[in-house]
Parts: C-alpha cells; structure tokens; sequence
C-alpha cells in the first residue's frame, strides 16, 4: 500500500498539467463516415491507394470537400455522384453494378454455379463409367497386394 | 571487370540451360541414356553460374560499385549494409536475377532429391525447368541486364526507395520468389508427364512434396509481406487489394487449389487431367504475375519503372510457355483414364468441390485485377476496381468453403454415409453457433470497449472459425479413441494428417484475426500536446514529444508515448518520422507492442503548427490482428509437417512399389 | 473433346487483352467534362482582385484555359511553350492560378512572362476541383458556345499543341 502511495505520488507531478487530447477532426462521427466513404474513391494521383489513406495534396482536398458536403447535409451517394461528374468512373474503387460492370460483379457467382454443376456432373458420369468388370479385376490384384504387403500400412493417411 | 565475369556468367548459364532445355528432353524421346544423362550436370552448372553471377552482383552492392548502373539506381554509400546487399533485389534486374537463380536453386533440388525416379521422368523435369530458365537469362541478357556499365560512373549511387529499406526486403522477396518459382517443380512434373504419356498417381505422389514445399514458402512470403505492409505503411492495414499483391494471391489459392486435387489423384488416380490442369494454372499466374508488375499493364504502387519492350518480350514468353504447355494439355488429357471409384459423397468429392470453390476464388481475383484493363481495351473507358469489390465477392466464396473444410477431415474416402456424418458433426455445430452468437457480447467488455457492438459479419466470422476447430477435435476424438496408451495412439497418427489438421486450425486462427480486428479495432487520430494523454479502449497514451535522433542514413523525429492500464505502464513507444538523406523522401515509421490480445500501434502524423511540439498522432487498438500472420504461419507449418510424413520420405523401394502399382493407394484409402 | 481446348482459347483470347493493355497510360483519367459546358464560376483576376472574372465573358470565342501554379515543377516546363503559343495569337488563353499565393502568383509571371491574356486566382482550388483537375498543369480547349471540347493533362508541349489542339482549334473556330 506504500508502495503504492509512493508510486501514485511519483505520477501526480505529470498528471498535474496533463490535458486530455482533442481529436482532430471537430466530429469524430462524421469523420468516420468520411474515411468510410474515402475508402470507396480512389486517389487519382497515387498509383494504387483509396483516398482515404493518401497523403497526397488532391487527396486531403478531396476529403476537405467530403467533410463540407456532409455538413451540408449531402448523401453519401449525392458525394460520389459529384465526384464521378468531375472526375469519371475510375474515381469509384467500388463501381456500381450496371452494364459495363454486370460481367464483373457477376462473374464469380456464374463461376460458382458453372464449377458447381460440372462438378456434381463429372462425379455423376464417373459413376456411370467407373463401375465396371476392371475394378473386380483390379480388386483382385489389390487383395493379392495386400497379402503380399503388409507394410503398405504404413502408408495410410 | 567483376561485372563483366557476371554479364559472362549469364551468358554461359544462358548456353547450359537451353542445352539442359533440349538435350535430356530429347534423350527421354528417343530413350538415349547420354542425353538424359546430361541434365543433371546441366542443372548444376547453371546453378553454379547463375550463383556466380548473383555473388558479383551481390559484390557490387557491397563494395559500393557506382559504375554498375543499376547499382547506381538503388544503393547509395550511406545506405547500411544489410540493405545493400537486398538492395540486389530492390529494382527489376536484379529481382530477375533472384528469380532465376531460385529457379536454378529448386532445379539442383530436383536433381539431388530424385535419385528414385525413373532417368527419362529427371530428364523431362529438368529439361522443362530449363527451357524456363533459358526464358528468363534471355529476357535478362537482352532487356535488362543487372551489369551493364555506367559511363562515367557515378559518384555516389540514387539511393534504394526509403520504403524498402526494412528488414522485410531483406526476407519477404526471397521467399515469396521461392513460391512463386516453385510452382514450376509442379508444372514440370505435369508437363512431362503429359509429355511422356503417363499421368498415373504416381506422377501426383512425386510432385505433392515439391508443390507443398513452394505452396510452404509462398504463404509464408505473403504473410510477411502483408505483416511488412502492417507496421511500414503507418495505418495498419494489412491487405490492400493492390493488384500486385492480387498477382501473389491468384497462384497461391490455386496452389491450395493443386494440394487438395493432388491429393485426390495420389488416393484414387481421379480427375487427373483436373490436376495437371491446376498445376500448369498456378505457374501460369505465378508469371503472369511477373508480366502484371513489369510491365505496367495495371496501377500499383509495387510496379517496376515500365517499359514496353520488356512488356512485349514477357507478353511473349507467357504465350510460348503457357500456351504450349495448354495446347499439350488439349493434346495429351483427353486420353487420360479415369482412376478408382469413389462416391458422390465422399472425401474425394469433398476435396473437389473445395477445389471448385479456390479456382473460382482465383479466378475472382484475376477477373477483378484485369477487369479495368479489359474495359479500357475494349473501348468502355477507365474504371478501377479496388477492396470494397474484392471483399464484396470473397466473404460468399469462402463460407461454403470453410464449411466443407470441416467436413472433409471427417468424411470416408470412397464413400461417406450423410446420415452418419451428420449424426457425428451435430454437436460440433451446434456449439460452434452458440459460441459464435453469444461470444460477440462478451468481446466489447473483454476488449474494454464503450459499446459491445453485436454485428452479423462478426459473429459469422466466429463461426468459421469455430466450426473448423470443432470438427478438429471431433476427427481427433475419434482417432484417439479405443483401448491403451493415449500417448501411443497420438504416435500412431501420421504426421501428414498432423499437418492438415495444424493447417486448417490455421485457417481458423487466421479468421479469427481477420474478424476480431475488423470488428474491434479501435482508432483515434488526435492532436497532442507534450503531456496530453488520451484514454482508448482501456489504455492510456500519453505523448512525452518528439526529439530528433540521427540514424544511419536518416534523421528522425522520434516520439515518446508511454501506454499505461490500470496504473501499469504496458508500453513505451517510439514512432519515428523520418526524413532519407539522400532522397529528402519523408516516412513514418509505427510503433507497434504486440501482444497475444492486441497490438497497440501508435504512428506520428504531422507537426501541428504554430504550437509548441504539438503532434497529429495516430493510434490504434487492433485486437487479435497477430492471429492473422499466426494462422498463415501455422497453415505454412501444417505444410511442412505433412511433407516430414514418412510416405513422402525419399526411400526407394516405397516408391518403386507405389509406381509399379498405383492401385495399392486405393486400398490404403479402403483401410483409412 | 472441346473441353480440353477451352483452357488454351481462354489463354490465347487474355493474351490479346495483355498485348493490348501494354501501350496504354494507366495513370491518365478522361474527363467526363468533355462534350459538357464549362462549369460556371466567379473569379477575382490574379493582378486585381477587384475585378471578377467568369467564362460567359468569353462566349462566342474558342479559347484556352490552362490551370498551373507557382509551386508546379511542370508548369515551368509548359511555360516556354504557353509563351510561344501566345506570342501566335491563335487564341485567348486564361491561366487559372491554382492553390497558390496571389504574390506567388504574380512573382512567377513578372520573372518568367506573362503567356496569358488573363489570369485568375483559384485560391482555395474549388474551381479546380469543379472541372476535375488532378494534376496541374491541366489545359482545357472551350469552344465559342462554351462547351469543353479537350483536357490535355501534364504540361503543353510543342508536339501535342501541333498534333492534337491547333487542328481541334483550327476547327472549333471555323464553325
């Protein structure tokens, strides 16, 4: 408990003119929603990083005009939208599903579906094909194996 | 006159491995013992040279040699030691360089360690090996030779780019590189047994070692450079999407992809013509992923200075390699036979269908990465496709997939009764759902957080996790099971199923990580005064400045943050922004005390100005994120156990016995 | 045995995407402004605050507006070029002074010259930012009803100012 007191004591002096930090940002709320919707825009002049962690000087501009149009009272999406009339398409990392991006968003559940349904169908043909008279042959050779090779054993898996 | 004997080196290296290339392939055609004799000397010799060449290079970044012009690009005399001699791989030549002296590494493996094959399999291997060696010296020889000379030289060199001087260029490259190549000992195994005509489950029990091997030291250089992306780039992320970073990811699903199928063709000698497939595949990407960062087809912030010439010659080395490799595939699978039986529910189908689901991931991945150069070329302008895509169509793919990898260790070979399986994983789900539903709400007090937040994504995430954890003990338990001495029963088990399991619990670390960090990380980005402190999740930072300190080549504002909890000081920390002599190129440098709960990452900001030794900090509570980088080094480790299995050992007679019979696999599976 | 072959047609159909994906500049972002009007704007002149400027001035004529700054490295390699082109006449050409300081500014033009007719100070960048700029120095060629009609991104040079804006103003003012 001294040692304690003592310790306590040692701390006073520096909590004494401690402050406690301010965010940066004047509202750490909308903050969030900005970094959240700057990760979905990428930075036009870094060659492969989201707005959102960019240092470069058009990426700070691009996050000031965020900050101001969501304290107007901008939609996340009225934002995007103004940045896609100025900037093009390739501002958005997280373009929207419409004709020219219907192949992209699509593509892996058609592959999913496609994979899935020539799989289920080779294993079904297999089926057809495989049992056959060989296999009691080979059964046979297998079984003489066997006998002949009990160490095989060790080969389990 | 050293570079010039490593220019030289090149040359000869480049002679052995087109003869290594030509000669052994035909010797096995035409079943003449003297060429295929050749290729193991072959092999060696370009090792040796190659070797040679990389030790001149290597002398030339250490003794500070400007007149070599790339050295002059990316070494400086300040530069320290270590890093100038990873500084050989820090640009594109010299990264070449590595690339092909590791492939000439894993052809004198190949060489050494297949004393048991058949003479005409070695020399088919070895040939294909060095006719991809002989691609790669040429591509160097003509477009971009690490020794060509600067005249006059330099007096002092530009320096290596700040971001990469960190012990990660040092490690990750070179693993990473060591995948990546590797993937060739596969593809070479499959071309020459599509070449020699026997694609018999032999040929899938000789290349599972090899290709676990290089699957081994991909996931490992991945996780180091997602780990090297973690503490450098100063915001915590540890996985961007970046299509470099895509390129390394495509091959490795495909790899996993290739161990899973390879493992059906060595039990049942089934979808043969699949696996081939799968092994020529995960090369091919592992080039391609060359052709994407050298040649400046897509953005990235990893891409080499581009030129089209280099474009053009790799565009064209992907044509040759791949598309012949594909046009003997079109050639030589169709009269491949089928293989033993097995059911539409077994573990065989089960692997299948996992290998439905990682080819399509890839395949996700690579539709995603091109996606924009498809559009830009087919004239629908310019689009990006970045994280929210990517992670957008990854979380569908992987449930199913994390779901049937906890079936599959518990499913029968051959034939698996559904009712019986159900009966035997019931319990384990049941209790993986209870865990994953109400565990969320102890997290937010667990992790001293304001709001214990219940999110769907979370608990989803603790699923998977758990689920595969759950039929882990479930496949122990009845393993383990029966009469005697546990200690003798966990002995009896081999350690290739050791490996698999530690591998998928991986995989559940991994998530738990992923999903833990997502959901929990806490993240304050304040301005602080000397002596400010600032409570987050539980801890209290306080900010004692920033005082300059010189380092090697660099001056650094180095800040002082002490962490206390309860009282207790946990940790003190020291991000550093630094500024590069040479280059004036700024950076930030985290501070990170890793912990088995938490990492606690401070990184400094910006000074504010107009106060007196204010700072912009960063700080970050990432609960679990280490269980990223220690699930991946547990699925690394599961890969390594499982190639120490006995089985896979190299001793003659297992092996002559498996390849004069393929059939006794089928029985072992019976037995199992 | 199609199946067998899809593999190498898929691979063969990529590698002609690959081919020609080489040549292209993946850095450079159309403007969707092109084809649209000139967004409208009220600006004070670089030289005198107090007089504003605004793009209606210039309906009825083709014309140039060239966004640069005192701080750009490449700005001073366009100047030479911009002071040429303007010693020709062809056309007005308004220089937008971006996030940049008014002396700064001024100190830039009384060193090197003065290419533009006028020139307007976009302090804060919002101007900028509604026509898209990104990297400065950005030219844009404005025809006589107002609409944007090219964007040249990076610097002006003899070689594009030949090939590519004196046709497209040759035309644009013969309409």
């Amino acid at each position: 408990m001294r040692y304690f007191l003592i310790g306590l004591f040692c701390l006073l002096p520096s909590l004494s003119f401690a402050a406690v930090a301010k965010d940066i940002a004047d509202d750490p709320v909308l903050e969030a929603r900005m970094i959240h919707l700057a990760e979905k825009v990428r930075c036009l002049v870094c060659q492969s990083e989201p707005v959102s962690t960019s240092h470069s000087e058009w990426s700070q501009d691009v996050r000031n005009i965020m900050r101001e149009k969501m304290k107007e009272g901008a939609t996340d999406q009225q934002i995007l939208d103004m940045l896609v009339a100025r900037f093009g398409k390739s501002v958005l990392y997280d373009p929207p599903v419409d004709n020219e991006t219907a192949p992209l968003w699509g593509a892996p559940f058609v592959m999913l579906f496609l994979g899935g349904a020539l799989l289920i169908y080779q294993l079904k043909k297999r089926r057809g094909k495989v049992v056959d008279a060989t296999l009691t042959a080979q059964d046979e050779q297998r079984a003489a194996e066997l006998l002949n090779e009990p160490s095989s054993k060790d080969h389990q898996a | 006159m050293i570079p010039e004997l490593g220019h030289f080196s090149l040359i000869i290296a480049l002679f052995m491995a087109m003869s290594l290339g030509v000669l052994p392939i035909l010797g096995a055609a035409r079943n003449s013992r003297v060429l295929m004799g050749v290729a193991r000397p072959l092999a060696y010799g370009q090792f040796v040279f190659i070797a040679l060449a990389f030790g001149v290079l290597a002398h030339a970044f250490l003794s500070n040699d400007f007149s070599v012009l790339y050295v002059a690009q990316h070494s400086n005399s300040q530069l320290p030691g270590q890093y100038r001699f990873a500084a050989i791989w820090g640009g594109h030549e010299g990264s070449l360089l590595l690339w092909a002296l590791l492939l000439s590494v894993w052809a004198a493996s190949v060489a050494t360690f297949s004393r048991h094959l058949p003479e005409e399999m070695v020399a088919r291997v070895l040939g294909v090996m060095g006719l991809i060696e002989a691609g790669f010296l040429l591509f160097m020889l003509l477009t971009s030779n690490p020794f060509t000379r600067l005249l006059p030289a330099a007096a002092d060199g530009a320096d290596l780019n700040p971001l990469l001087q960190d012990p990660g260029l040092v490690i990750h490259p070179p693993m990473l590189y060591m995948g990546y190549v590797g993937f060739s000992v596969a593809y070479a195994f499959a071309i020459s047994a599509l070449l020699g005509g026997k694609l018999d489950a032999t040929w899938a029990r000789w290349s599972r070692p090899w290709t676990t091997v290089a699957w081994v030291f991909m996931t490992i250089g991945i996780a180091l450079g997602s780990g090297w992306a973690y503490y450098e780039l100063g915001w915590g992320g540890w996985w961007f999407w970046d299509p470099v970073e895509n390129a390394s990811f495509m091959p490795w699903l495909l790899g996993t992809a290739l161990i899973h199928s390879l493992a059906v063709t060595e039990k049942r000698g089934a979808f043969k013509s699949w696996t081939v497939l799968l092994a020529i595949g995960a090369f091919s990407l592992s080039l391609l992923g060359t052709f994407l960062v050298r040649s400046g087809v897509l953005t990235s912030v990893h891409s080499f200075a581009s030129d089209p010439k280099r474009g053009i010659f790799i565009l064209g080395f992907l044509v040759v390699v791949i598309g012949a490799s594909l046009l003997l595939f079109a050639w030589r699978a169709p009269k491949v036979g089928l293989g033993g039986k097995f059911d539409m529910l077994s573990r065989e189908s089960l692997l299948l269908s996992n290998n439905v689901l990682l080819s399509v991931a890839s395949a996700s991945v690579f539709i995603g990465t091109l996606y924009p150069l498809f559009m830009d070329a087919l004239g629908y302008g310019k689009l990006s496709v970045g994280a929210p895509y990517f992670q957008a169509v990854f979380v569908p793919l992987m449930v199913p997939m994390v779901f049937m990898m906890g079936l599959g260790p518990l499913a029968r070979w051959k034939k698996m009764a559904v009712p019986d399986l159900a009966s035997r994983v019931k319990w384990g789900f049941a209790s993986a759902l209870v865990i994953a539903l109400l565990l969320p709400f102890l997290m937010g007090k667990f992790l001293s957080q304001e709001s214990s937040k219940w999110s769907p994504l979370v608990a989803l995430g603790l699923l998977m996790s758990f689920w595969i954890i759950a039929s882990l003990i479930i496949s122990l338990k009845q393993r383990l099971s029966g009469e005697g001495d546990l200690a003798q029963r966990l002995r009896r088990q081999s350690l290739s199923y050791y490996g698999m399991q530690l591998a998928h619990l991986g995989v559940a670390v991994f998530i738990i990580g992923v999903t833990l960090v997502k959901g929990y990380e806490t993240e304050r980005d304040v301005r602080m005064n000397v002596g400010d402190t600032i409570v987050a999740g539980g801890y209290e930072f306080r900010f004692n400045g920033v005082t300059q300190v010189p380092g090697p080549n660099y001056v650094a504002g180095e800040g002082s943050v002490t962490v206390h909890r309860d009282g207790h000081l946990v940790a003190d920390l020291h991000p550093e922004k630094r500024v590069y002599n040479v280059s004036g190129m700024p950076l930030t440098e985290a501070s990170i005390q890793p912990g088995l709960f938490r990492d606690l990452y401070v990184s400094l900001g910006e000074p504010i100005p107009e106060s007196e030794g204010a700072w912009a900090v960063r700080i970050y509570i990432k609960p679990f994120v280490d269980w990223i980088w220690a699930g991946c080094l547990m699925m690394a480790l599961g890969g390594v156990l499982s190639i120490s299995d006995r089985r896979y050992r190299i001793h003659q007679k297992a092996t002559a016995r498996a390849s004069a019979e393929p059939v006794v696999s089928n029985l072992q599976g019976q037995a199992s | 045995m199609m199946r067998f072959i899809l593999p190498l047609v898929l691979f063969l159909i990529l590698a002609v995407f690959l081919f020609k994906g080489l040549g292209r500049d993946t850095r450079e972002v159309p403007s969707p402004l092109i084809g649209k009007a000139a967004p409208a704007f009220s600006l004070p002149t670089l030289q005198e605050p107090a007089k504003q400027f605004s793009p209606k001035e210039m309906l009825g004529r083709v014309w140039l507006l060239n966004v640069w700054a005192s701080w750009c490295e490449a700005c001073k390699d366009e100047h030479p070029v911009l002071m040429q082109f303007s010693s020709e006449k062809v056309l007005p050409i308004v220089g937008v002074d971006y996030k940049d300081k008014r002396e700064d500014g001024i100190d830039t033009l009384k060193k090197a010259g003065n290419p533009y007719d006028q020139v307007i100070s976009d302090a804060d960048g919002k101007v900028g930012f509604d026509y898209g700029v990104y990297g400065v120095p950005e030219t844009y060629v404005i025809d006589k009803t107002g609409i944007i009609r090219f964007k040249q991104i990076g610097p002006v040079t003899p070689e594009n100012l030949r090939d590519k804006l004196m046709p497209l103003i040759a035309e644009l003012q013969a309409k």
